[in-house]
């Protein structure tokens, strides 16, 4: 018989590893999070400039053309970060031996990606009806409950980012004018504040 | 002394899969073979061990044309390896005394 010890850790091991999906990568965080705020800042400049950017209120987005150049930013974004993501989990996987396409990162995206999903579309539909205010706060709200969602099916210490996004999402739904900033904050800052944290704790 | 220690989990494969199903509702035989890096027979047969131990069952069904074989744990199997991690717990305090 094995030592007990070994035993056990040899159950906990399995049990964590066929239920949570343990190859994000703290790097991916920060570069997602560098995206966010190279996008804020184009945002910023088709909106505000020279002003600050905040104040003003997000309605006077009145041009069909800035409007088109921030959803395709946006989704550009959205699309860089997946990417970025998926291809630093998968080498992460590759080299501590874990599977990348298992059950549990099936359930870890699943769970993370249908409220975002349905957040995309229900601020697509709503945004297609003038209410462009509707962006910052919705955004960060839908994701801040997709990463709660997640935090299940991965490390724990992800719901943190989720609760810190659903407080800035329901700021930035009270002062609209803020919008972008706490875009800028809960997209930018606070991914490059976690993934910083995850590398540290976990990858180094 | 409390618990149980249980042959059936003697060896580490059909341990590994027990482990498994305590935490998940179903796994399948292909995720199963990825994740514990076994082949083919060796897990058929630890499969079939603890099926007949009634420790597991089995659900055939079928996606597309390929058949999909999921396992999942039974009262019986959930009941014996809690048996089996009480003694080792208890094994694990006697030896601190």
């Amino acid at each position: 018989m094995r030592k007990p010890e070994q035993e056990l850790a040899e159950i906990k091991s399995m049990m964590e590893r066929s239920t949570r999906f343990l190859s994000l990568n703290g790097l991916s965080g920060i570069l997602a999070g560098t995206y966010a705020l190279i996008a804020a800042g184009m945002a910023y400049g088709w909106i505000y400039y020279p002003n600050m950017p905040f104040g003003t209120d997000i309605n006077t987005i009145n041009q069909d053309d800035i409007l088109r150049k921030l959803l395709t930013t946006a989704a550009i974004v959205l699309l860089l970060s997946i990417g970025t993501a998926w291809v630093m989990s998968q080498n992460k996987s590759r080299k501590r031996a874990h599977l990348f396409w298992s059950p549990a990162s099936r359930r870890f995206m699943q769970a993370l990606f249908i409220p975002v999903l349905v957040g995309a579309i229900f601020c697509l539909a709503l945004m297609s009806r003038g209410y462009l205010v509707v962006a910052a706060p919705a955004t960060l709200i839908f994701y801040g409950l997709g990463l709660l969602n997640a935090s299940n099916f991965t490390l724990n210490d992800i719901k943190y980012l989720g609760y810190c996004q659903l407080v800035l999402g329901i700021i930035s739904a009270f002062f609209p004018g803020f919008g972008l900033i706490l875009w800028a904050v809960g997209f930018g800052v606070l991914h490059i504040i976690y993934g910083a944290m995850m590398y540290y704790k976990y990858d180094r | 002394m409390k618990g149980n220690y249980d042959k059936a989990f003697e060896n580490v494969v059909r341990l590994r899969v027990m482990s498994i199903l305590m935490v998940n509702e179903e796994y399948d035989f292909n995720s199963f073979k990825e994740i514990l890096e076994v082949t083919d027979g060796n897990l058929a047969s630890h499969l079939k061990n603890l099926e007949k131990q009634e420790y597991i069952q089995v659900n055939k069904s079928f996606v597309g044309r390929k058949t999909m074989t999921n396992y999942s744990a039974t009262e019986t199997g959930k009941m014996a390896f809690q048996e089996h991690l009480e003694f080792l717990e208890n094994l694990i305090k006697e030896n601190k005394n």
